[in-house]
Protein backbone atom coordinates (compact mmCIF):
# COMPACT_ATOMS: atom_id res chain seq x y z
CA UNK A 1 0.00 0.00 0.00
CA UNK A 2 1.69 3.37 -1.36
CA UNK A 3 1.49 6.49 0.39
CA UNK A 4 -0.92 8.54 -1.80
CA UNK A 5 -1.33 11.83 -0.11
CA UNK A 6 2.32 13.68 1.18
CA UNK A 7 3.03 16.11 2.75
CA UNK A 8 4.33 18.92 0.16
CA UNK A 9 3.74 22.84 0.02
CA UNK A 10 0.37 23.52 -0.85
CA UNK A 11 -1.08 20.30 0.36
CA UNK A 12 -4.40 21.28 2.29
CA UNK A 13 -4.51 19.72 5.50
CA UNK A 14 -7.35 19.54 8.82
CA UNK A 15 -6.04 20.64 11.79
CA UNK A 16 -7.56 17.56 14.37
CA UNK A 17 -5.99 18.92 17.57
CA UNK A 18 -5.97 22.47 19.15
CA UNK A 19 -6.96 25.92 18.80
CA UNK A 20 -7.85 25.95 15.06
CA UNK A 21 -9.38 22.48 15.43
CA UNK A 22 -11.29 21.63 12.25
CA UNK A 23 -9.82 24.22 10.10
CA UNK A 24 -8.91 23.88 6.67
CA UNK A 25 -5.18 24.46 6.38
CA UNK A 26 -2.32 25.12 3.37
CA UNK A 27 0.72 23.57 4.29
CA UNK A 28 3.29 26.19 2.75
CA UNK A 29 6.47 25.20 3.99
CA UNK A 30 8.38 22.63 5.65
CA UNK A 31 10.49 23.31 8.90
CA UNK A 32 11.81 20.26 10.45
CA UNK A 33 11.14 16.42 10.40
CA UNK A 34 8.12 17.39 12.73
CA UNK A 35 6.37 20.71 12.15
CA UNK A 36 5.20 22.30 9.27
CA UNK A 37 4.62 26.46 8.35
CA UNK A 38 0.96 26.38 8.27
CA UNK A 39 -1.27 29.29 6.60
CA UNK A 40 -5.36 29.85 5.90
CA UNK A 41 -7.18 32.87 4.62
CA UNK A 42 -8.53 33.60 8.24
CA UNK A 43 -5.30 32.66 10.72
CA UNK A 44 -2.26 33.98 11.25
CA UNK A 45 1.03 31.87 9.60
CA UNK A 46 2.69 29.68 11.88
CA UNK A 47 4.15 26.86 12.42
CA UNK A 48 2.19 23.46 13.59
CA UNK A 49 3.25 19.80 14.28
CA UNK A 50 2.63 17.11 11.15
CA UNK A 51 0.74 15.32 14.36
CA UNK A 52 -2.10 18.26 14.44
CA UNK A 53 -2.89 17.91 10.81
CA UNK A 54 -4.23 15.45 9.29
CA UNK A 55 -3.48 15.50 5.20
CA UNK A 56 -6.45 15.66 2.69
CA UNK A 57 -6.67 14.70 -1.10
CA UNK A 58 -6.28 18.54 -2.10
CA UNK A 59 -3.36 19.99 -3.31
CA UNK A 60 -2.95 23.65 -4.61
CA UNK A 61 -0.22 25.20 -7.00
CA UNK A 62 1.36 27.79 -4.90
CA UNK A 63 5.51 28.43 -4.32
CA UNK A 64 6.93 28.43 -1.12
CA UNK A 65 5.63 30.70 1.49
CA UNK A 66 3.51 33.10 -0.34
CA UNK A 67 2.06 36.19 0.33
CA UNK A 68 -1.59 36.19 1.90
CA UNK A 69 -3.23 37.21 -1.20
CA UNK A 70 -1.74 34.96 -3.62
CA UNK A 71 -2.53 32.09 -1.01
CA UNK A 72 -6.08 33.54 -1.08
CA UNK A 73 -5.99 33.72 -4.98
CA UNK A 74 -4.72 30.34 -5.13
CA UNK A 75 -7.40 29.03 -3.04
CA UNK A 76 -10.06 30.65 -4.90
CA UNK A 77 -8.32 29.53 -8.12
CA UNK A 78 -8.56 25.71 -7.57
CA UNK A 79 -11.67 25.98 -5.90
CA UNK A 80 -10.77 24.42 -2.65
CA UNK A 81 -14.39 25.25 -0.38
CA UNK A 82 -16.23 23.30 -2.67
CA UNK A 83 -13.89 20.84 -3.36
CA UNK A 84 -14.02 19.63 0.17
CA UNK A 85 -17.46 20.62 0.72
CA UNK A 86 -18.61 17.98 -2.05
CA UNK A 87 -16.10 15.30 -0.93
CA UNK A 88 -17.47 12.57 0.86
CA UNK A 89 -14.96 13.72 3.88
CA UNK A 90 -16.13 17.34 4.09
CA UNK A 91 -19.82 16.64 3.77
CA UNK A 92 -20.18 14.17 6.78
CA UNK A 93 -18.46 16.95 8.89
CA UNK A 94 -20.88 19.38 7.82
CA UNK A 95 -23.37 16.67 9.01
CA UNK A 96 -21.30 16.61 11.99
CA UNK A 97 -21.72 19.96 13.05
CA UNK A 98 -25.58 20.35 11.72
CA UNK A 99 -26.57 17.28 14.23
CA UNK A 100 -24.19 18.80 17.31
CA UNK A 101 -26.11 22.32 16.84
CA UNK A 102 -29.70 21.07 16.64
CA UNK A 103 -31.98 22.09 19.18
CA UNK A 104 -34.80 19.93 21.26
CA UNK A 105 -37.80 21.50 18.66
CA UNK A 106 -35.24 20.34 15.97
CA UNK A 107 -34.56 17.12 17.19
CA UNK A 108 -38.47 16.71 17.19
CA UNK A 109 -39.34 17.77 14.56
CA UNK A 110 -36.70 15.01 13.21
CA UNK A 111 -37.95 12.38 14.88
CA UNK A 112 -41.83 13.15 13.34
CA UNK A 113 -39.81 13.27 9.76
CA UNK A 114 -38.53 10.17 10.52
CA UNK A 115 -41.45 8.32 11.33
CA UNK A 116 -43.12 9.38 8.10
CA UNK A 117 -40.31 8.31 5.99
CA UNK A 118 -40.68 4.83 7.60
CA UNK A 119 -44.23 4.62 6.92
CA UNK A 120 -43.71 5.74 3.50
CA UNK A 121 -41.40 3.28 3.08
CA UNK A 122 -43.06 0.37 4.70
CA UNK A 123 -46.15 0.75 2.49
CA UNK A 124 -44.27 0.53 -0.59
CA UNK A 125 -42.87 -2.50 0.76
CA UNK A 126 -45.92 -3.97 1.11
CA UNK A 127 -47.02 -3.27 -1.87
CA UNK A 128 -43.89 -4.76 -3.46
CA UNK A 129 -44.71 -7.66 -0.83
CA UNK A 130 -48.26 -8.06 -2.23
CA UNK A 131 -47.05 -8.13 -6.29
CA UNK A 132 -44.19 -10.66 -5.56
CA UNK A 133 -46.87 -13.17 -3.21
CA UNK A 134 -50.03 -12.70 -5.70
CA UNK B 1 -29.92 74.07 28.18
CA UNK B 2 -31.83 70.34 28.55
CA UNK B 3 -30.73 68.83 31.63
CA UNK B 4 -29.61 65.71 29.52
CA UNK B 5 -26.89 67.70 27.22
CA UNK B 6 -24.47 69.00 30.31
CA UNK B 7 -20.88 66.96 29.69
CA UNK B 8 -20.10 65.00 32.47
CA UNK B 9 -17.61 67.12 35.10
CA UNK B 10 -13.86 66.20 34.91
CA UNK B 11 -12.31 66.85 38.65
CA UNK B 12 -11.02 70.36 38.69
CA UNK B 13 -7.32 69.01 40.16
CA UNK B 14 -6.55 65.82 38.51
CA UNK B 15 -4.04 63.18 39.96
CA UNK B 16 -0.57 63.27 39.14
CA UNK B 17 0.01 59.84 40.72
CA UNK B 18 -1.63 59.17 43.93
CA UNK B 19 -1.79 62.03 46.18
CA UNK B 20 -0.36 64.70 44.58
CA UNK B 21 -2.55 66.70 42.55
CA UNK B 22 -1.46 68.70 39.37
CA UNK B 23 -2.05 72.46 40.75
CA UNK B 24 -0.79 73.92 44.28
CA UNK B 25 -3.00 75.42 46.96
CA UNK B 26 -2.86 78.65 45.84
CA UNK B 27 -3.33 78.08 42.00
CA UNK B 28 -6.47 75.92 43.70
CA UNK B 29 -8.08 78.91 45.48
CA UNK B 30 -8.00 80.77 42.05
CA UNK B 31 -9.35 77.86 39.83
CA UNK B 32 -12.51 77.01 42.96
CA UNK B 33 -13.23 80.58 42.53
CA UNK B 34 -13.34 81.42 46.41
CA UNK B 35 -11.70 85.02 46.10
CA UNK B 36 -14.91 85.62 44.01
CA UNK B 37 -16.98 84.11 46.89
CA UNK B 38 -15.17 86.34 49.50
CA UNK B 39 -15.60 89.26 47.26
CA UNK B 40 -18.81 88.87 46.59
CA UNK B 41 -19.17 89.04 51.28
CA UNK B 42 -16.85 91.62 51.58
CA UNK B 43 -13.72 90.37 52.13
CA UNK B 44 -14.43 87.61 54.26
CA UNK B 45 -15.93 84.43 53.57
CA UNK B 46 -19.81 83.84 54.07
CA UNK B 47 -20.66 82.22 57.28
CA UNK B 48 -23.70 80.94 58.71
CA UNK B 49 -24.59 80.91 62.39
CA UNK B 50 -24.93 77.75 64.42
CA UNK B 51 -28.25 76.22 64.09
CA UNK B 52 -29.06 75.21 67.99
CA UNK B 53 -29.74 71.90 68.17
CA UNK B 54 -33.14 71.53 70.58
CA UNK B 55 -32.25 70.04 73.70
CA UNK B 56 -32.94 66.26 73.74
CA UNK B 57 -35.30 64.96 76.26
CA UNK B 58 -33.60 63.66 79.50
CA UNK B 59 -33.30 60.12 79.52
CA UNK B 60 -34.29 58.67 82.81
CA UNK B 61 -31.88 56.06 83.93
CA UNK B 62 -33.23 52.16 83.16
CA UNK B 63 -34.48 50.51 85.73
CA UNK B 64 -33.02 47.10 84.95
CA UNK B 65 -29.11 46.20 83.65
CA UNK B 66 -28.83 43.05 82.43
CA UNK B 67 -26.38 40.84 84.21
CA UNK B 68 -23.83 40.41 81.17
CA UNK B 69 -23.14 42.38 78.11
CA UNK B 70 -25.95 42.08 76.12
CA UNK B 71 -24.33 41.55 72.13
CA UNK B 72 -25.93 44.04 69.65
CA UNK B 73 -26.73 41.82 65.82
CA UNK B 74 -24.70 43.23 63.28
CA UNK B 75 -26.58 45.88 61.06
CA UNK B 76 -28.12 43.77 58.22
CA UNK B 77 -28.93 46.23 54.77
CA UNK B 78 -29.75 43.00 52.60
CA UNK B 79 -32.84 43.20 50.41
CA UNK B 80 -35.09 40.67 49.58
CA UNK B 81 -35.38 40.48 46.03
CA UNK B 82 -36.38 37.33 43.71
CA UNK B 83 -34.08 34.89 42.40
CA UNK B 84 -31.75 36.12 39.22
CA UNK B 85 -33.42 34.81 36.70
CA UNK B 86 -31.17 32.86 33.85
CA UNK B 87 -30.76 34.98 30.51
CA UNK B 88 -31.95 32.24 28.27
CA UNK B 89 -35.57 32.51 30.24
CA UNK B 90 -37.38 35.10 29.35
CA UNK B 91 -41.19 35.05 28.77
CA UNK B 92 -42.69 32.56 25.93
CA UNK B 93 -39.74 30.45 26.78
CA UNK B 94 -40.67 26.59 26.12
CA UNK B 95 -39.17 24.79 29.42
CA UNK B 96 -38.27 21.52 30.46
CA UNK B 97 -39.42 20.68 33.48
CA UNK B 98 -37.02 18.06 35.49
CA UNK B 99 -38.86 16.83 38.60
CA UNK B 100 -42.20 16.35 40.06
CA UNK B 101 -45.43 15.11 39.28
CA UNK B 102 -44.86 16.68 35.57
CA UNK B 103 -41.19 15.89 34.39
CA UNK B 104 -40.54 15.23 31.25
CA UNK B 105 -43.15 17.89 30.35
CA UNK B 106 -42.42 20.80 28.36
CA UNK B 107 -44.25 24.00 29.21
CA UNK B 108 -44.47 27.64 28.44
CA UNK B 109 -42.68 30.05 31.11
CA UNK B 110 -45.11 33.39 32.00
CA UNK B 111 -43.51 35.37 34.49
CA UNK B 112 -41.73 35.22 37.11
CA UNK B 113 -43.08 36.08 40.95
CA UNK B 114 -42.12 38.22 43.59
CA UNK B 115 -41.16 35.15 45.36
CA UNK B 116 -38.57 33.93 42.47
CA UNK B 117 -40.63 30.93 41.07
CA UNK B 118 -41.58 30.48 37.32
CA UNK B 119 -45.06 31.08 36.55
CA UNK B 120 -45.24 28.43 33.75
CA UNK B 121 -48.71 26.84 32.37
CA UNK B 122 -48.90 23.43 29.81
CA UNK B 123 -50.80 25.30 28.60
CA UNK B 124 -53.48 23.20 29.86
CA UNK B 125 -55.41 21.64 27.00
CA UNK B 126 -51.94 20.48 25.36
CA UNK B 127 -50.44 19.07 27.95
CA UNK B 128 -52.23 18.25 31.43
CA UNK B 129 -50.21 20.90 32.84
CA UNK B 130 -52.26 23.57 34.82
CA UNK B 131 -51.26 27.44 36.32
CA UNK B 132 -48.64 26.70 38.24
CA UNK B 133 -45.39 27.85 40.24
CA UNK B 134 -41.46 25.86 39.17
CA UNK B 135 -38.80 26.41 40.35
CA UNK B 136 -35.76 27.35 38.22
CA UNK B 137 -33.14 25.14 39.76
CA UNK B 138 -35.68 22.45 38.35
CA UNK B 139 -36.13 23.47 34.23
CA UNK B 140 -34.03 23.41 32.06
CA UNK B 141 -34.86 26.54 28.91
CA UNK B 142 -35.13 25.49 25.53
CA UNK B 143 -34.46 28.34 22.95
CA UNK B 144 -37.78 27.77 21.70
CA UNK B 145 -39.98 30.97 22.42
CA UNK B 146 -43.70 31.32 22.08
CA UNK B 147 -45.20 34.75 21.57
CA UNK B 148 -46.74 35.94 24.87
CA UNK B 149 -48.15 39.04 24.01
CA UNK B 150 -51.98 38.40 24.03
CA UNK B 151 -51.97 36.87 27.06
CA UNK B 152 -52.22 39.01 30.46
CA UNK B 153 -50.77 37.47 33.39
CA UNK B 154 -51.04 40.47 35.82
CA UNK B 155 -53.29 39.34 38.43
CA UNK B 156 -51.36 36.22 39.15
CA UNK B 157 -48.63 36.36 42.03
CA UNK B 158 -47.81 33.86 45.53
CA UNK B 159 -50.91 34.69 47.17
CA UNK B 160 -53.05 33.26 44.19
CA UNK B 161 -51.69 29.87 44.68
CA UNK B 162 -51.31 29.66 48.43
CA UNK B 163 -53.55 27.51 50.55
CA UNK B 164 -56.70 28.47 51.35
CA UNK B 165 -57.24 29.22 55.42
CA UNK B 166 -59.96 27.02 56.69
CA UNK B 167 -62.10 27.80 59.14
CA UNK B 168 -61.68 25.89 62.61
CA UNK B 169 -64.45 23.62 63.44
CA UNK B 170 -63.90 22.40 66.93
CA UNK B 171 -66.99 20.28 67.68
CA UNK B 172 -68.13 17.81 65.79
CA UNK B 173 -66.90 14.39 64.98
CA UNK B 174 -67.58 11.71 62.46
CA UNK B 175 -70.39 12.73 60.13
CA UNK B 176 -68.91 16.34 60.07
CA UNK B 177 -65.31 15.18 58.56
CA UNK B 178 -66.56 13.39 56.18
CA UNK B 179 -68.65 15.94 54.67
CA UNK B 180 -66.08 18.42 54.45
CA UNK B 181 -63.29 15.83 52.35
CA UNK B 182 -65.92 16.17 49.48
CA UNK B 183 -65.68 19.71 49.05
CA UNK B 184 -61.69 20.19 49.53
CA UNK B 185 -61.37 18.69 46.36
CA UNK B 186 -62.92 20.22 43.56
CA UNK B 187 -61.29 23.13 41.99
CA UNK B 188 -62.43 26.87 42.52
CA UNK B 189 -64.66 27.72 39.18
CA UNK B 190 -62.87 30.99 38.93
CA UNK B 191 -59.38 29.04 38.92
CA UNK B 192 -60.97 27.61 36.13
CA UNK B 193 -61.55 30.28 34.37
CA UNK B 194 -58.58 32.07 34.67
CA UNK B 195 -56.76 28.85 33.33
CA UNK B 196 -58.89 29.14 30.09
CA UNK B 197 -58.41 32.70 29.87
CA UNK B 198 -55.06 32.41 29.88
CA UNK B 199 -54.54 29.73 27.20
CA UNK B 200 -57.25 31.12 24.59
CA UNK B 201 -54.44 33.66 23.38
CA UNK B 202 -51.57 30.98 24.22
CA UNK B 203 -52.86 28.25 22.27
CA UNK B 204 -53.66 30.49 19.19
CA UNK B 205 -50.33 31.39 19.19
CA UNK B 206 -48.84 27.91 19.37
CA UNK B 207 -51.04 26.89 16.33
CA UNK B 208 -49.58 29.63 14.14
CA UNK B 209 -46.01 26.96 14.41
CA UNK B 210 -46.27 23.92 12.44
CA UNK B 211 -45.60 21.05 15.14
CA UNK B 212 -45.19 22.79 17.97
CA UNK B 213 -48.37 21.82 19.38
CA UNK B 214 -47.51 18.40 19.61
CA UNK B 215 -43.69 19.70 20.71
CA UNK B 216 -45.75 20.98 23.62
CA UNK B 217 -47.29 17.31 24.00
CA UNK B 218 -44.87 15.25 24.11
CA UNK B 219 -42.38 14.14 26.96
CA UNK B 220 -38.97 14.70 27.31
CA UNK B 221 -36.89 12.09 27.88
CA UNK B 222 -33.20 10.91 27.05
CA UNK B 223 -32.49 8.34 24.63
CA UNK B 224 -29.36 6.06 23.58
CA UNK B 225 -26.91 7.81 22.99
CA UNK B 226 -27.64 11.23 23.76
CA UNK B 227 -25.25 13.07 26.09
CA UNK B 228 -27.38 15.76 28.17
CA UNK B 229 -23.68 17.90 28.57
CA UNK B 230 -23.22 17.74 24.84
CA UNK B 231 -27.09 18.57 23.72
CA UNK B 232 -27.64 22.10 22.74
CA UNK B 233 -31.47 22.83 23.84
Amino acid sequence: MPFKRYVEIGRVALVNYGKDYGKLVVIVDVIDQNRALVDAPDMVRGQMNFKRLTLTDIKIDIKRVPNKKTLVAALEAADVKNKWESSSWGRKLIVQKKRASLKDFDRFKIMLAKIKKAGVVRQELSKLKKETTC
Amino acid sequence: MAPQQRKPHVCRNPDLIRGVGKYSRSKMYHKRGLWAIKAKNGGAFPKHEKQTVAAAPTEKPPKFYPADDVKKPLVNKRKARPTKLRASITPGTVLIILAGRFKGKRVVFLKQLTSGLLLVTGPFKINGVPLRRVNQSYVIATSTKVDISGVNVEKFDDKYFGKKVEKKKKKGEGEFFEAEKAEKNTLPQDKKDDQKSVDAALIQSIEAVPDLKSYLGARFSLKAGMKPHELVF
